[in-house]
């Protein structure tokens, strides 16, 4: 009470003290600024008062002002009068201030070393502890250097109060005067024994910051730690020491497993949710570093059910970082989260947007060719019942993104996938339509077999009127229209009703498109008239020609009035192309096919690396120039880069000799410059550029597998479509599955070991001669792109020092389990339908054929798609081998079914597949320093061979060798070479060519003597055949 | 952690701890950005979200929203946590704490925070503690007032 009093009287001192200001600020809305703006002159007035209480009221009303935005700056130096107030009261706010407002920048912080040293010593713990605040916040290098020392001697300061506020505030002191970290850490473990548990758990705090950002300096702290994690019971220490150890495990692998046990005993008795998600998340950050290193695969069970329960809770928040963690389990154990697939799919039903976001993300990593089909059928529900746009783009994106990812590897039925790109062409206002527009184009380019029902598909889009009339207010929906005008246009030979789609490409609305839709509208209806002269070509009815050049006529005109610069040059060149053939057509020329002759040609997709498949023809010379080489004051401009270059090499292997290296920077860089400005030359992904080992090429070859068991049948108009293809595929799948049960109960269960542990290599055993001619099927085993080793070398920069490392560290890695990807091209050469092809291969004890589980040794495979008359599609299919140095012949029969008109046989083809020794190499560029160690070292036996008469040039000799049998060259010198391979379990093949008077010598040394026999054995039978 | 808001329903700032330093105009425009994001979020929504490269965990106690920026390795709940033991020492200390006792008694507000937290590590995780050296400051505060009174008065 008389607290009160007296309070009250002191009020009456200031004009305004803090209360005053808050209530006039709140009832000065309107005029807010003013308001505050007449304040801060009265606190100026105030601010030159001598009465410190008077400043010290002055400056806490600053600093509300502060907050409320206001630039207080200017009373800076104020604040440290306040500061230097013997008053705590005074102090306290004059702290608080400069906490508020001070930062690296301010000038006067100077000024505060001795008020601050001052008030640290102070005998009154609560000076002390205010100054160690408020120095927490505003602490610069200097004052950290000037006060380090003063900070440490409170670190053993007789009160606790003062002792963890000094053990926290040293962390701050270290980061920004890392100096003093050393002398301090001493002092800093000591305290993690501090009888008081604040003072301990602040050094623990404080060092597994530390450890964050520089675990390794305390991986001798972890037997310390591992004695708190078992002895302690404060739950934020605990999470904290778990932290640290988190922070610790990845450097000490060991530690990952000693931890396993505390860890699993604190998820399974804690009732802290807190610690709980901090021991699972652990656990799953440390599974991760097991993964890694392969030490322990144990998918971490106990964690997905904790998370389970979390995810099923009710608690939003629970759920959302239940997710979280589930999809950093995802990435290394994606068997054991797939199993909750179910819990995920119920989160999008989720109210919470952030939730349901989460659950997409878990998504796309769990789909599977199995549950595709459902998962999206979900998210299609989801995307009618989506409210926002914004969410219901998200969910359009991730649809496509989880159908398309990698290569579309989970779509068994593109009919289907066809009728959902369709069904999203129906989301109003969505910004994704240039991403439908490309998944069609891709599809349709990509899948052979699909264009048929696509181009219908496609057709019925261009005939609705809808998108049309959309393109008004939602531009981006009817990008989609772009696509199908070119799907229907480029395809036309599959439309059922050209002249309908042709009046639909031309109708006047089209003039409301964006310029560039327009333009492959009128382009792509000159293909359909095409196809249309070509189609009635012979017939004697030729109205319908005539009416469609009449048609074009009339039309177009409108097109060539377009704004479009494009629009406008292609209506008037089509037009008067039209007009011309018009004119033809009256004097009854037939003009069919010189038309069609326009857009002959068909477009393949090509992969990135397609060129790599290109042998050197005979009698072409890479290396010879084309024009003179540029002269000595030309190639200046590149010399900044060379020299850069060279220092680089120099740095890597400094006994190189110095011309080589001139002459290969120079040569990088010109193919570099080369690349760079040919448009042509298509980059490579970034994702082919990471993991170089592991990379293969199949995954970029853009051949899709698919599947067509259903019946190509045109759905009308706008119904859901993919439900049926839904359920038809379900149906199939079960007919297989039945098929497949039945094999199964005559054979024991057959083991399926290794599949997937060893690296995939791909590698194409040649030779048609096996196969029997004159037969409806083709089969053309052919040649892969050399793998992904050798295609990286124009991406990858040979300078890196540690490729050559690489090479040397994996082989270890490729000892067992080879596999081998042999592609086969299918090629139907019949006129009738081909389907239900079974691939079969008679194991050897060596090489077999991998079989999906569950079936047995002599099982064939079902090729996964069916051979329509003229059509060819590849197949792959995986062997696993065991030894590599002999060549392997296996025998092998393709079983099919001809469809003709009227019945069906079944036929049989038999073949046989030859593994050369060679294909098990694989291009591994080497240096010329490495190449000598090898050569050097006692393990490799040497073996050689003369070819007599060979007269080729001696470099298509040698790329005749790296194309064929997959060496890379190391380093030439004259009619002399060094070439280098590598096989796939690792072998160091070496081979010296000489080449004088029409004789070639190899010098050759492998590790593995009968593999270089057979090598050198593929090597001379090259060269006998040509 | 790297900062701490204190924000009421209608957007106006009540409180704020910086613990890096931070440009005064990068302040304003995180906070105002900030503000923004965390009041268009619905109420059934969880309590976190990803911001720049920060993690977001806020909680609303009636009318003021108290909001917390942590790192990627920070446990989210354990700030949660952190914001409820917050709101538990301001509703001890006020009695019942509500948005207008924070509002004019925002320094206490700061002093309290200071005395749980320090440079964003939790300081004390015993509440009991805490509040006593809260306490004991403001004896000595209330002494060495009662003191300059009487010095004035005495003028």
């Amino acid at each position: 009470m008389a607290l009160k009093m007296v309070k009250g009287s002191i009020d009456r001192i200031f004009d305004k003290n803090l209360q005053d200001l808050v209530r006039g600020v709140r009832s000065h809305r309107e005029d807010e600024a003013k308001y505050i703006s007449s304040c801060i002159d009265e606190i100026k007035q105030e601010l030159k008062q001598d009465n410190i209480a008077v400043k010290a009221n002055a400056v806490c009303k600053l600093t509300y002002l502060q907050m409320l935005g206001y630039d207080i700056s200017w009373a800076a130096f104020n604040i440290v009068e306040v500061m230097s107030s013997s008053k705590f009261t005074y102090k306290r706010i004059g702290y608080l201030a400069a906490s508020q407002c001070f930062h690296d920048g301010t000038d006067v912080i100077m000024l505060t070393t001795n008020q601050i040293r001052k008030d640290l010593s102070s005998p009154n713990q609560y000076d002390t502890g205010v100054a160690l605040t408020g120095l927490s916040c505003f602490v610069t290098p200097d004052l950290a250097r000037d006060l380090a020392n003063d900070i440490m001697t409170l670190m053993s300061h007789t009160k606790p109060y003062i002792r963890k506020k000094a053990v926290l505030i040293m962390y701050k002191v270290f980061l920004k005067y890392p100096e003093s970290l050393r002398p301090a850490f001493p002092r800093l473990k000591e305290k993690l024994d501090d009888p008081d548990p604040g003072v301990q758990s602040a050094a623990v705090n404080v060092i597994c910051e530390l450890a964050r950002r520089n675990p390794r300096n305390y991986l001798s702290l972890a037997p310390l730690f591992f004695k708190l994690m078992t002895s302690s019971t404060n739950n934020w220490v605990l999470i904290k020491i778990i932290k640290l150890f988190g922070a610790l495990t990845p450097l000490e692998p060991r530690l990952g497993k000693k931890l396993i046990e505390p860890l699993t005993n604190l998820i399974h008795s804690t009732s802290a949710m807190s610690l709980l998600y901090e021991c699972v998340n652990t656990v799953i950050a440390d599974c991760c570093v097991c993964v890694k290193t392969d030490t322990c695969p144990r998918p971490p069970q106990l964690c997905v059910q904790k998370l389970r329960i979390l995810i099923e809770d009710s608690d939003q928040n629970l759920k959302y970082l239940g997710l979280l963690a589930m999809s950093k389990i995802l990435k290394t154990h994606p068997k054991s989260v797939q199993s909750h697939k179910d819990l995920v799919l119920q989160c999008l039903d989720d109210k919470d947007e952030s939730i349901r976001l989460r659950a997409l993300d878990l998504l796309y990593g769990m789909v599977s060719k199995k549950n595709l089909m459902e998962i999206v059928k979900k998210l299609m529900v989801h995307v009618d019942k989506a409210e926002g746009t914004t969410y219901r783009d998200e969910l359009l994106t991730k649809i496509i993104d989880i159908c398309s990812q990698s290569n579309y590897q989970y779509i068994t039925n593109f009919e289907w996938y066809i009728s959902i790109l369709v069904e999203l062409t129906r989301l109003e206002g969505t910004r994704h339509g240039h991403l439908i527009a490309s998944q069609m184009l891709d599809v349709a380019v990509r899948v052979k077999a699909i264009r048929g029902f696509a181009v219908v598909q496609m057709a019925t889009l261009l005939d609705n009127t809808t998108l049309l009339a959309g393109s008004g207010q939602h531009k981006s929906i009817c990008e989609v229209l772009y696509a199908a005008a070119w799907i229907c246009g480029e395809f036309s030979e599959h439309l059922e009703d050209p002249v309908h789609t042709l009046e639909a490409m031309l109708r006047p609305k089209v003039a409301t498109l964006p310029g560039h839709i327009q333009a492959i509208y009128i382009q792509n209806a000159a293909k359909l008239f095409a196809a249309v002269l070509n189609g009635q070509q012979g017939t004697p009815d030729c109205q319908t020609m005539q009416e469609s050049s009449q048609l074009l006529i009339d039309r177009l005109p409108l097109f060539v009035q377009s704004a479009d610069l494009e629009v406008q040059e292609r209506a008037s060149c089509i037009l008067q192309l039209v007009k011309f053939i018009q004119k033809l057509q009256h004097k009854e020329v037939e003009v069919g096919e010189e038309v069609t002759a326009l857009f002959a040609g068909e477009l393949n997709p090509v992969a990135p690396k397609a060129q790599k498949k290109v042998p050197v023809p005979d009698g072409l010379d890479l290396d010879a120039w084309i024009n003179e080489p540029p002269s000595e004051s030309e190639s200046e401009d590149e010399k900044p880069v060379a020299v850069f270059a060279e220092e680089e090499l120099r740095h890597a292997r400094p006994h190189h000799t110095e011309v080589d290296e001139k002459e290969l920077a120079r040569r990088r860089e010109a193919r570099k410059q080369e690349q760079a400005n040919n448009p042509f030359y298509i980059k490579a992904s970034p994702t082919s550029q990471k993991g170089y080992q592991d990379s293969t090429g199949v995954e970029h070859i853009p051949v899709v597998q698919i599947d067509l068991s259903v019946p190509l049948k045109v759905p009308g108009g706008w119904m859901s479509t993919s439900d049926k293809y839904l359920k038809l595929e379900e149906e199939r799948r079960q007919r297989e599955r039945k098929e497949r049960g039945k094999k199964e109960k005559k054979k024991k269960k057959k083991r399926e070991k290794r599949s997937g542990m060893g690296r995939r290599h791909d590698s194409g055993p040649e030779s048609e001669e096996d196969i029997a001619p004159a037969h409806m099927v083709d089969i053309v085993t052919e040649e892969m792109p050399e793998n992904a080793l050798s295609s990286d070398d124009d991406e990858k920069d040979p300078n890196d020092p540690y490729r050559a490392l690489d090479v040397c560290d994996i082989q270890g890695n490729l000892q067992n389990g080879s596999q081998v990807v042999v592609s086969i091209i299918f090629e139907n050469k019949s006129t009738s339908f081909l389907k239900s092809m079974e691939f079969n291969v008679l194991d050897s004890l060596n090489s077999k054929l991998q079989r999906p589980e569950g079936s047995g040794p002599h099982d064939g495979l079902t090729v996964p798609f069916q051979l329509p008359p003229g059509v060819s599609n590849e197949a792959r299919f995986i062997f696993s081998v065991q030894s590599i140095v002999m060549p392997q012949r296996l025998k092998g029969t393709l079983t099919f079914i001809v469809k003709a008109d009227d019945s069906s046989t079944h036929e049989k083809l038999d073949f046989k597949l030859h593994f050369t020794c060679s294909s098990y190499l694989i291009t591994t560029p080497c240096y010329s320093d490495t190449f000598a160690k090898l050569l050097e070292s006692a393990d490799l036996k040497g073996t050689s061979v003369r070819l007599q008469e060979v007269s080729l040039p001696f470099h298509h000799l040698l790329a005749k060798i790296c194309f064929h049998h997959h060496f890379s060259v190391v380093e030439r010198i004259d009619s002399c070479a060094s070439l280098y391979s590598r096989s796939i379990q690792g072998h160091h093949v070496c081979l010296l060519v000489k080449y004088a008077h029409q004789t070639v010598t190899i010098d050759a040394k492998c590790d593995e003597s009968s593999l270089l026999g057979n090598v050198l054995e593929e090597i001379k039978k090259t060269f006998s055949q040509s | 952690m790297r900062f701490m808001l204190l924000f009421s329903r209608q957007g106006k700032l009540r409180l704020q701890k910086w613990y890096t330093a931070a440009a005064e105009r990068d302040r304003k425009k995180m906070v105002r950005e900030l503000m923004q994001v965390v009041l268009a979020r619905k109420p059934k929504m969880c309590s976190f979200l990803e911001w720049r490269d920060l993690k977001i965990v806020y909680k609303r106690y009636a009318s003021l929203y108290f909001c917390c920026a942590v790192e990627e390795q920070d446990n989210e709940l354990v700030t949660l946590e952190v914001i409820h033991r917050f709101v538990e020492l301001l509703d001890k200390y006020f009695g019942s704490v509500c948005e207008l006792d924070i509002i004019f008694n925002f320094e206490k507000a700061y002093f309290i925070l200071d005395e749980f937290l320090m440079g964003g590590e939790i300081q004390d995780t015993s509440k009991k503690s805490v509040l006593k050296a809260i306490e004991q400051a403001d004896l000595l505060q209330e002494v060495a007032m009662i003191q300059s009174v009487v010095l004035s008065l005495g003028q």
